[in-house]
């Protein structure tokens, strides 16, 4: 699905990738983990270029990534994106966040597309917010408003980007707990995170950063159990130990 | 003091009357242009935004008397022909469109990148995003400025006189130097300061109007 092969950023001078080399399978979930800086966010926001690589490839579904203009719009319309911030449309209803993208971008009907945005909300567990504005929902709420805007596009990929980090600690899980039947249905999932147990449950496979390297991928058991590397180690033992 | 009053009210009410036109006509021009200088501005193609920045500095740094003398002089000269009324609109238009772009911009820059991404994210061209998610939220910050920019161009909008175009303070001038002397100098300087009062507290009151129906839940 996703092919990152020799990739390269710097910001001005902070390297923050390193010659990535990362694919990610049909179905697969990867999870990436790595103290702040790591580079995981820049990683992840690399896919569906919001932020561009000074050198290397990145192909999504076979493809390169398109440099600018409709080429690239097509292939983000089959990523969707789920932001730390939620980012929702502040002006719009939670209702013409889902459908703007079928609308504007598929151009499915209005109204199909409005019954499938209140399909998916009723799977997210909003419902009754259809017509409610972002400002109006709480943050657990807001980004799970976000996740059924991603996958009203029938994207071939979900990339999170910290999606729970600007949560209050009782509203991270019923966005987890969303994520998690994602994961359970096949989605193919690039998961940026500090939510340790849902790495270990929802995971295929661990990718584990530091200094915008690639350090350590093993599967969630193994990662977590028996750290290879020193870094994974020391890191595991600040954010494990309570 | 107010001598011949219905004669000075019919004539100050006819300067109202093309101030009025003039500076809704020249306004029109400057939404349309400050409309398409920031979509320039905030391009992906480099030359798009170079052009946008000249055209900004070259409008903002001229005075505006200037621009008016340049067009309507200036533009006969290399066999250009021009009107009083058309230099009059198309300059006001024009020199107001740099402020009106610049104004756009600084409203663009107020949404947070985050609409932005998030609007790219699910495919949306650059077009379609400016469309659908930041022009319309950049409208509602910029209605208040774009309101102070309608005030100053109803004011502006007397330096078309210079051009040629029988205005509110040319009407007024035309009173004041009356040559049979049938107006009071008092008499018109209030009359025309209650038109020019008339004209802002009307727009300014329109304005707010636009401003409460643009307004949404944050």
């Amino acid at each position: 699905m996703v092919t990152i092969s020799g990739v390269n950023k710097h910001f001005g001078n902070l390297h923050a990738l390193k010659d990535i080399d990362l694919t990610v399978d049909d179905g697969e979930v990867v999870v990436l983990i790595g103290p702040s800086g790591s580079g995981k966010s820049t990683l992840c926001r690399t896919i569906n270029r919001l932020e561009t690589v000074d050198s290397g490839s990145i192909t999504v579904n076979g493809k390169p990534l398109p440099a600018e203009g409709r080429a690239l719009a097509n292939l983000r319309a089959d990523v969707g994106m789920v932001f730390q911030h939620f980012n929702l449309f502040a002006h719009l209803t939670v209702l013409q966040n889902i459908t703007l993208g079928p609308i504007k971008v598929r151009r499915t009907p209005k109204a199909q597309a409005e019954t499938r945005a209140r399909q998916l909300l009723e799977r997210v567990g909003l419902a009754e917010k259809a017509d409610a504005y972002p400002s109006q929902l709480s943050g657990g709420q807001q980004q799970r408003v976000a996740i059924a805007r991603g996958l009203a596009m029938d994207p071939k990929l979900m990339m999170f980007d910290e999606p729970t980090s600007a949560l209050d600690p009782e509203m991270i899980n019923e966005v987890l707990d969303v994520m998690q039947d994602l994961a359970r249905e096949g989605m193919t999932m690039v998961v940026v995170t500090h939510e340790m147990g849902f790495a270990r449950r929802a995971a295929n496979r661990v990718v584990f950063m530091a200094d915008g390297q690639i350090v350590e991928v093993a599967p969630p058991d193994e990662f977590f159990d028996d750290p290879k590397t020193e870094r994974a180690q020391d890191f595991l033992s600040k954010v494990m130990t309570h | 003091m107010f001598d011949n009053f219905e004669l000075m009210a019919e004539a100050l009410l006819e300067g109202a009357r093309v101030t009025v036109v003039v500076t809704l006509a020249s306004y029109a021009i400057a939404l349309a242009i400050g409309m398409l200088l920031v979509v320039m501005s905030v391009s992906p193609a480099a030359p798009a935004r170079w052009a946008a920045n000249a055209y900004t500095q070259l409008f903002r740094n001229i005075p505006l008397l200037a621009v008016l003398f340049v067009m309507y002089f200036g533009l006969p000269s290399i066999g250009i022909e021009t009107t009083s009324w058309g230099v009059g609109l198309v300059g006001l238009g024009m020199y107001t469109g740099a402020f009106v772009g610049e104004t756009l911009r600084s409203g663009i820059n107020s949404i947070p990148l985050g609409q932005a991404e998030a609007a790219r994210s699910i495919g949306l061209t650059f077009g379609q995003s400016l469309q659908t998610v930041i022009l319309p939220q950049a409208v509602r910050v910029v209605i208040p400025p774009l309101g102070s920019l309608l005030i100053a161009l109803v004011k502006n909008s007397a330096l078309v006189l210079a051009v040629g175009v029988t205005e509110l303070t040319a009407m007024s001038r035309r009173l004041i130097e009356d040559d049979q002397s049938r107006f009071d100098l008092w008499g018109v300087i209030i009359g025309v300061t209650v038109s020019y009062l008339v004209i802002a507290f009307v727009l300014s009151y329109l304005v707010r109007l636009a401003e409460r129906r643009a307004a949404f839940v944050r």
